[in-house]
């Protein structure tokens, strides 16, 4: 019996992908952002408020990561926004070979800016780097206020934290305490950029949408 | 279930080091850090399952988790932190921040010599 020492990252293949993404992006000058959450967090409607209000501002693409059908890629279409769909037929993430591809497919050069909306899943997509300048998790207030503590890897590798429905938190129709959810995701990211948000009404998107302005400029 | 996609990873770099040395695999020492979604035992069913009619069919994975390690901006000394008690180890202060996790890591092969 023989024992040899390797040390080789096992998702190198992945990473290889992940990093012509990155030198892609770099050499285009194109913020890319990974949006990732559980199903029904309201990624998708995030989406297409944020490119409404940035509509004569910002040009938009997305790349909608689903596990099957193209009813978000429609839902973005409709925007008049550029999207490619990828259908990953069971797999609980995107690659970085996937987002690869979609990169060639959309018109990047007239971008200023692209959102990968990951497959829906707190857990899976945060170990799979994408080559992205950043993820951004969206938590909604119906999930509970626990998430952050419950779900650690996810919230400790994110540049922002979008705290979605907050309308909801009007009127008591969810118990969410936005404080504890603040402080358990600064605990385990001092830099996450944290906006509560209602993509439904339109609360809080200013503050969002500047982020956005002002990280286009610093690619 | 991303396990799979670690397992097929994982595979074809045991494979690849395996067939240098021109020897069967029989084990294989993989590391991850705390933040990493791996779960063991649906890894190694997910390895077990590709692995089927390929040289490493049968290895052993001998999966370690690294304690994810944090800094006290009270105290300023590291420690290993445990998320569901999230505080400092030294001082019980809350007010800490994460250090770099460590990655998903193939370690060692063992390789059958006869």
């Amino acid at each position: 019996m023989k024992k040899i020492d390797i040390v080789k990252k096992i998702l190198d293949a992945n990473e290889k992908y992940a990093f012509e993404n990155v030198l892609f992006l770099a050499e285009h000058k194109k913020l890319c952002l990974n949006m990732i959450s559980s199903p029904g967090s309201g990624k998708t409607t995030i989406l297409t408020r944020t490119i409404n209000d940035l509509k004569g501002e910002l040009k938009i693409g997305v790349i909608e990561g689903d596990i099957q059908t193209d009813i978000d890629a429609e839902r973005i279409r409709r925007t008049k926004a550029p999207v490619v769909q990828i259908n990953t037929d069971g797999a609980c993430h995107l690659s970085a070979a996937q987002v690869s591809a979609a990169l060639r497919e959309l018109p990047v050069k007239d971008l200023d800016l692209i959102f990968v909306e990951n497959v829906g899943n707190l857990v899976c997509p945060s170990d799979f780097d994408l080559g992205e300048n950043g993820k951004i998790v969206v938590l909604s207030v119906a999930e509970g206020d626990d998430k952050p503590i419950k779900y650690p890897g996810i919230f400790a590798k994110s540049k922002v934290l979008l705290i979605n429905k907050i309308d909801l938190l009007e009127g008591g129709l969810v118990d969410f305490d936005i404080e504890r959810a603040k402080t358990d995701a600064r605990r385990l990211n001092k830099d996450i950029e944290i906006f509560p948000v209602s993509a439904r009404t339109g609360e809080g998107m200013t503050d969002w949408c500047d982020w956005l302005r002002q990280s286009v400029k610093t690619v | 279930m991303h396990e799979m996609m670690v397992a097929q990873s994982l595979l074809a770099a045991i494979s690849d080091e395996a067939a240098k040395h021109n020897a069967k695999p029989i084990a294989a020492k993989i590391s991850c850090g705390g933040l990493s979604a791996v779960n063991d035992e649906i890894l190694c069913f997910a390895f077990e399952a590709i692995a089927k009619d390929t040289p490493c069919e049968g290895m052993k994975l001998l999966i370690e988790h690294k304690p994810l390690r944090a800094k006290c901006r009270d105290c300023s000394r590291d420690f290993d932190v445990d998320l569901s008690m999230p505080k400092c180890a030294e001082c019980d202060s809350e007010n800490f921040e994460l250090l770099a996790d460590a990655p998903l890591l193939l370690e060692e092969i063992e390789l059958q010599t006869d």
